[in-house]
C-alpha cells in the first residue's frame, strides 16, 4: 500500500490534471460557440452555389463536351484524397475517426489495384497518416498561423487541387472530414468534389428555364472551380466546429474522470490514516497493558 | 410595395445583406451592366469587378465587388461573391493595396485574356473609387 504522502501527492496531481481539463473544456465551449456560428452562417453560400451549379448542369445537354471539372476526366486510375483533421490534439476521437474512414477507403483504393495520392491538410492527420502512407502523400498543409479559419485559405487548397488537376495528375477528388451535427455527434464524410456527383433528382418541375449571360459552358468554367473552393472551405469551417465540440466533449470526460479518481484516492487515504491511528492507538494500550 | 422583389448578397462567410423590398439592382455583369427590376426572366450570370448598385425607395445602397455570381429566378435575386465592400466603409489604404495587388497579378506575362481583362477592370473601378 502507498503511503500516506504518496497518496497526498497523487490527490495534488489529479487535482491539477483536472483544473487544466477543465480549463480546456471552456476555452473549447466559447470556441465552438464562434465556429459553430461561422459553419452555419457560411452555409446559404456553398448552398446556393450548389443550387446553380445543379441547374446550370441540368441545362447542359451535350455531357461530352461538358467541362472536365464536371464530367471528370473520363478515367478511374488515379485518386486523390484530401484529408482534413485539426492542427491540434486533445480532442478525443476527432482525428482518428477522420484518417479511420480515410484508411479504410485507401484499403479500397489499393486493393482494386488503383493509384493512390494523399493530400493532408493539418498536422495531426499528416501524423496519422505518415507511418503507414508515407509514399503516397504528396503535400502536406497546415494553417497553424491562421487563427480563425478564412477563405483564401480554402481557395489556397482549391487552386492547388485544381492545378494538379489540369495537370492530369489524378482523376477523381475525394475530401475527408468532419460534418458537425452537434456536441456529442461528429460524422466523418467522404464526398466527391472532382468530378462532380450530381444528384439525380426526379421531379422535372424544378428544371427551371434560365438565360444565360454569356454562354452555360462559359460560366460553368468560371463556377466549377470556385465551386471546389467552396466546398473546400464548408469544410474547413465544419471541420473547426466539430474539432471543438469534440475537444469540448473530451475534456469535459477527462474533468468527471479526474473527479472521479479524486474521490476514490481521497477514501483510500483517509482509510490509511485511520488505519494508522488505530494502529498507533493499540500500540500504546498494550504497551500501556504490559506495565 | 407592389413592384419589389427580394435581394440576397452571399459570401463565404455570411449573409452579407438581405432586403426584400428592392426596387431595382444594377449589377456589374461580364458583359456589361445590368439592370435587374422586378419580373425579370430567370437568369445565370457572372461578376466582373465594379459597383453594384441597390435601389430601396429612395436609397441607394452602392457596394463594390470583386466577382461573383448572379442568380434571378421568381422575383428573388441572389448574388454570390468573395469579396464586397461597402463603399461608404472602403478607406483609402484598403482601396491603394488592391490596386496594387491588381497591379502585381497583371505582371504575370502568362495571364490569359479574361484574367487580364479582369485585372485591369478591378483597377479602373478602383482608381474611380479613389
Amino acid at each position: 500500500m502507498a503511503s500516506l504522502d504518496d497518496l497526498k501527492k497523487r490527490i495534488t496531481s489529479v487535482k491539477s490534471t483536472q483544473k487544466i481539463t477543465k480549463a480546456m473544456k471552456m476555452v473549447a465551449a466559447a470556441k465552438l460557440r464562434k465556429a459553430q456560428e461561422s459553419a452555419e452562417k457560411g452555409r446559404p453560400y456553398s448552398d446556393k452555389m450548389h443550387n446553380i451549379i445543379l441547374n446550370l448542369s441540368r441545362n447542359i445537354n451535350d455531357r461530352e463536351n461538358a467541362p472536365r471539372l464536371l464530367a471528370g476526366s473520363g478515367k478511374d486510375n488515379v485518386h486523390l484524397c484530401v484529408v482534413m483533421t485539426s492542427d491540434r490534439g486533445l480532442c478525443g476521437g476527432f482525428n482518428s475517426n477522420i484518417t479511420k474512414k480515410a484508411k479504410s477507403y485507401f484499403k479500397k483504393i489499393l486493393d482494386s489495384g488503383k493509384e493512390l495520392k494523399i493530400v493532408t491538410v493539418g498536422s495531426k492527420g499528416f501524423d496519422q497518416l505518415k507511418r503507414a502512407y508515407k509514399e503516397y502523400i504528396i503535400e502536406n498543409i497546415s494553417f497553424k498561423e491562421s487563427k480563425n479559419v478564412n477563405y483564401f485559405d480554402a481557395d489556397k487548397v482549391g487552386k492547388m487541387i485544381i492545378e494538379k488537376f489540369e495537370k492530369g495528375e489524378f482523376d477523381v477528388c475525394t475530401i475527408f472530414f468532419n460534418k458537425f451535427k452537434n456536441v456529442i455527434t461528429q460524422i466523418p464524410q467522404e464526398q466527391q468534389i472532382i468530378p462532380l456527383k450530381s444528384e439525380k433528382s426526379d421531379d422535372k418541375n424544378d428544371v427551371m428555364n434560365y438565360e444565360f449571360e454569356p454562354e452555360e459552358d462559359e460560366i460553368l468554367n468560371n463556377l466549377l472551380p470556385k465551386n471546389i473552393s467552396t466546398q473546400i472551405f464548408r469544410a474547413m469551417l465544419e471541420n473547426s466546429a466539430s474539432e471543438q465540440g469534440s475537444r469540448m466533449s473530451a475534456m469535459d470526460n477527462a474533468t468527471r474522470n479526474a473527479g472521479e479518481m479524486v474521490e476514490k484516492l481521497t477514501i483510500e487515504y483517509n482509510r490509511s490514516r485511520q488505519a494508522a491511528i488505530t494502529k498507533e492507538l493499540i500500540e500504546i494500550i498494550s504497551g500501556a497493558e504490559s506495565l | 410595395m407592389s413592384d419589389s422583389f427580394n435581394l440576397e448578397i452571399v459570401n463565404p462567410e455570411k449573409l452579407f445583406l438581405s432586403l426584400d423590398n428592392v426596387s431595382e439592382v444594377v449589377v456589374p455583369a461580364f458583359e456589361g451592366d445590368m439592370g435587374i427590376l422586378k419580373d425579370h426572366i430567370s437568369i445565370i450570370s457572372f461578376l466582373k469587378p465594379g459597383i453594384v448598385k441597390v435601389f430601396t425607395g429612395n436609397e441607394v445602397k452602392e457596394l463594390y465587388v470583386e466577382d461573383g455570381i448572379i442568380e434571378f429566378s421568381e422575383n428573388s435575386l441572389s448574388i454570390l461573391t468573395s469579396r464586397i465592400i461597402d463603399i461608404k466603409e472602403i478607406k483609402k489604404d484598403d482601396l491603394s493595396s488592391m490596386i496594387n495587388e491588381a497591379n502585381e497579378a497583371l505582371k504575370d506575362e502568362n495571364l490569359d485574356d479574361q484574367k487580364r481583362f479582369i485585372a485591369n477592370q478591378k483597377i479602373d473601378v478602383l482608381n474611380r473609387l479613389n
